[in-house]
């Protein structure tokens, strides 16, 4: 039954939605750290989304793959503060490339996608009952 | 009479795996919608049906069987292409990272997909129960 890759489908999104949300959220948690596991400063976290076929359809379902995870580039945030521990020669402490709004937008983006998957998912769900149902 | 019915059966029925295609086709965009670069893509229905009901279209739903001798039947292995071309959609609006998913426009259809094909089913079951009428006239 063909209708099977439409949850194939739709939840390679949510699962790959899931993920970015969580991205946000270490981002958005992290916007104030100073230092992180490899002693630099944080910087924020994207996850690179790319279209991969699923079951036996070829061009015709396309799911969701999460390529990797990348770090931003963005220059960090100096932040003057000579008393801190982490503060270079003239005072400054280097803070995580974090954007908050960038953020606030990607959580927003994430959720309401993941949303419009489980709609999906559900229509597919529906006409799959249905079609159970076909004679009775 | 038979034979009709059944005739209009396989026209319902394919008809119904076209929209399940189609539905396909339309969740991966939604799925996509948030993928740099993917281009949504949808079929012609028109064109996929008569594709469908093609007299040398493969079987719909077809698998390839097993052979353990050269007398059995190879069965018909389900094509790539069997419901016309995927086409892709125009956009309206460009997005700075190449993706031409237009969210309101494949919400729509697949509202209106899922309606067709809920309408086909319809069709089936009222057949069939006519059907069942005629069997039980007498009784």
């Amino acid at each position: 039954m063909s209708l099977s890759n439409v949850f194939q489908v739709s939840s390679s999104a949510m699962s790959a939605q899931a993920m970015r949300l969580n991205a946000v959220a270490s981002n958005l948690a992290n916007v104030d750290s100073v230092t992180s596991s490899n002693g630099q400063p944080y910087r924020a976290k994207q996850v690179v989304f790319s279209a991969t076929p699923m079951g036996d359809q070829g061009d015709a379902s396309q799911g969701v793959a999460v390529l990797g995870v990348v770090e931003s580039a963005a220059p960090l945030r100096k932040n003057y503060d000579p008393s801190s521990p982490f503060a270079d020669t003239d005072g400054y402490v280097s803070m995580s490339n974090v954007d908050p709004v960038e953020e606030m937008v990607n959580m927003i983006s994430a959720s309401r996608s993941y949303q419009t998957n489980v709609e999906v998912m559900n229509a597919a769900k529906q006409m799959m009952t249905k079609t159970l149902q076909i004679g009775q | 009479m038979a034979s009709s019915l059944n005739t209009e059966l396989t026209t319902l029925l394919k008809a119904m795996d076209v929209r399940v295609y189609r539905q396909q086709i339309i969740a991966s965009n939604i799925a996509n919608a948030d993928t740099p670069n993917y281009k949504a893509r949808d079929v012609a229905f028109q064109d996929a049906l008569a594709e469908a009901l093609a007299p040398q279209s493969p079987v719909v739903q077809a698998v390839a069987l097993q052979t353990s001798s050269p007398l059995h039947f190879a069965g018909k292995s389900g094509g790539g292409d069997r419901y016309g071309t995927l086409k892709y959609r125009t956009e309206k609006q460009s997005s700075a990272d190449g993706n031409t998913v237009d969210m309101d426009v494949e919400r729509a259809q697949m509202a209106d997909n899922s309606l067709q094909y809920e309408t086909l089913l319809q069709f089936v079951n009222n057949r069939l129960s006519s059907m069942r009428t005629a069997i039980s006239a007498n009784s």
